[in-house]
């Protein structure tokens, strides 16, 4: 039989924790996006626009993450779409978190005066001068730390992906566990793992929150 | 032509008449006060003037343009109407020049040189020139409410709107914001003003408005007014305030 060193274990999860970081940063990255899109078609306060982006936002923060991908991998390949784990991941996270970043920066964009609208109309400002000279400078600012606050949530959502087959952290530790039947060694490694991703992103979450007050 | 016309504005707040059949005219370098009790529909019949607020029945004509709920409309339209807030509502994230040059650039599309010029003589005449560099957070509320003067008359605007613009002031801050006021007016500028300020009412305000429930109840010169109040309500209005 094979004898697995404390090193290889840890070498093959820092291997797969490569999977972990780009899947969080790809769902970071379209989440943003999408969530953004969503945020600036609800600021023109069209009443459709409004209700639908307000049902898609309850309908992926009212179902679990974990449901979200078993129905994006296993749902789209019913429909004749063949998704590997890694698109039905990515497409998950996305979305999931486009959800909730659209809801952080619509809260932040709502908590400015509404004098700050009127001063722009009575000056004579279009929406979208008021909207990139006054509202997202201010709503940006105040978003910053609720949204690093958010991606530790986007980095252990990435765990869930193990369940449909793909090979990021927590899928490499069961695996290895599988091989060296020392689960609490693996899985303390791994949680350790993820602490090192999560908490510098908690600090910095932190330090900005304190920036901002004192900016303010 | 009046420069502001009012002509039986009805305004609802879903089944609440909040103006009822309000007339009121406007010639150009009249200081206008409104005044009357909280509710009595004063800061609404201002904000219809400049289309913050839409009024279902009656015409609003502002410098011969009516005042709609059309966006390209109020856009022209805030080229003669400024308003100024209780709450100034400056630009935090901006200095107080670029408070006041945002709308110079973005709308009237001054180069940034005349802007600033532009600003520097604005601020000058609101005794602000030193404080062109410094943000709104660290001015004092009189000097943030002179800054936000500035602002509206960057645009050179034909009248200005002012919404209890001392309101929200520590008493001994009033003063320096209501001497700007009275600059204004020598200068001819032409002022609609809600206002508690009684006293700048009646010795620096040509006519008096006095509104209620809705309606205007009574108006006329200040002196004739504060002097000589017709109706029992202004009469205990007046006395309440006093």
């Amino acid at each position: 039989m094979v004898q697995f060193t404390d090193w290889d274990i840890l070498k093959n999860l820092l291997l797969a924790a490569r999977w972990t970081i780009l899947l969080s940063l790809l769902a970071f990255a379209g989440g943003g996006l999408f969530g953004l899109i969503l945020t600036l078609l609800r600021s023109m306060r069209s009443k459709i626009i409004t209700r639908i982006i307000q049902t898609y936002v309850e309908i992926f923060q009212g179902i679990p993450l974990l449901m979200q991908l078993f129905l994006t991998f296993f749902g789209l390949s019913l429909i004749g779409i063949e998704v590997d784990a890694w698109s039905a991941a990515v497409i998950s996270l996305t979305l999931f978190s486009s959800a909730f970043f659209h809801d952080i920066w619509r809260g932040c964009i709502e908590a400015l005066p509404k004098g700050q609208w009127e001063a722009c109309r009575t000056l004579g400002l279009t929406y979208l001068q008021t909207m990139r000279y006054v509202i997202v400078p201010q709503a940006m600012r105040m978003s910053i730390a609720p949204t690093v606050g958010f991606s530790v949530q986007i980095v252990k959502g990435t765990a869930l992906a193990s369940v449909i087959g793909f090979v990021e952290l927590t899928k490499a530790g069961t695996m290895i566990n599988n091989a060296v039947f020392q689960p609490f060694k693996v899985f303390a490694m791994v949680a350790v793992l993820y602490f090192l991703i999560c908490f510098p992103l908690s600090v910095l979450a932190r330090h900005l929150e304190k920036k901002n007050h004192v900016a303010r | 032509m009046s420069l502001v016309s009012l002509d039986q504005v009805h305004k609802y707040y879903g089944e609440n008449h909040v103006l009822k059949g309000v007339d009121l005219k406007v010639e150009a370098g009249e200081v206008v006060s409104i005044i009357g009790r909280s509710g009595s529909g004063k800061s609404t019949l201002l904000r219809c003037m400049n289309g913050l607020e839409e009024y279902q029945k009656g015409a609003v004509i502002v410098d011969n343009q009516s005042v709609e709920n059309d966006d390209y409309k109020l856009r022209l339209l805030s080229r003669s109407v400024g308003m100024v807030f209780q709450n100034f509502n400056l630009f935090p994230h901006m200095t107080v020049g670029e408070n006041v040059m945002l709308a110079t650039k973005l709308v009237m599309k001054k180069s940034s040189a005349d802007s600033e010029i532009l600003a520097k003589e604005l601020l000058e005449k609101v005794g602000l020139a030193d404080k062109f560099s410094a943000y709104p957070g660290n001015l004092s509320g009189g000097q943030q409410q002179r800054v936000a003067i500035a602002r509206s008359l960057a645009m050179s605007p034909k009248v200005l709107l002012c919404d209890e613009i001392t309101s929200a002031l520590d008493p001994e801050l009033v003063g320096e914001v209501l001497k700007v006021l009275e600059k204004l007016k020598q200068e001819g500028m032409t002022l609609i003003l809600v206002t508690h300020e009684m006293n700048f009412a009646r010795d620096v305000g040509d006519r008096v408005v006095f509104m209620n429930q809705g309606r205007v109840w009574e108006t006329g010169q200040s002196d004739e007014v504060f002097s000589n109040p017709q109706t029992e309500e202004l009469q205990s209005f007046l006395a309440a305030v006093r």
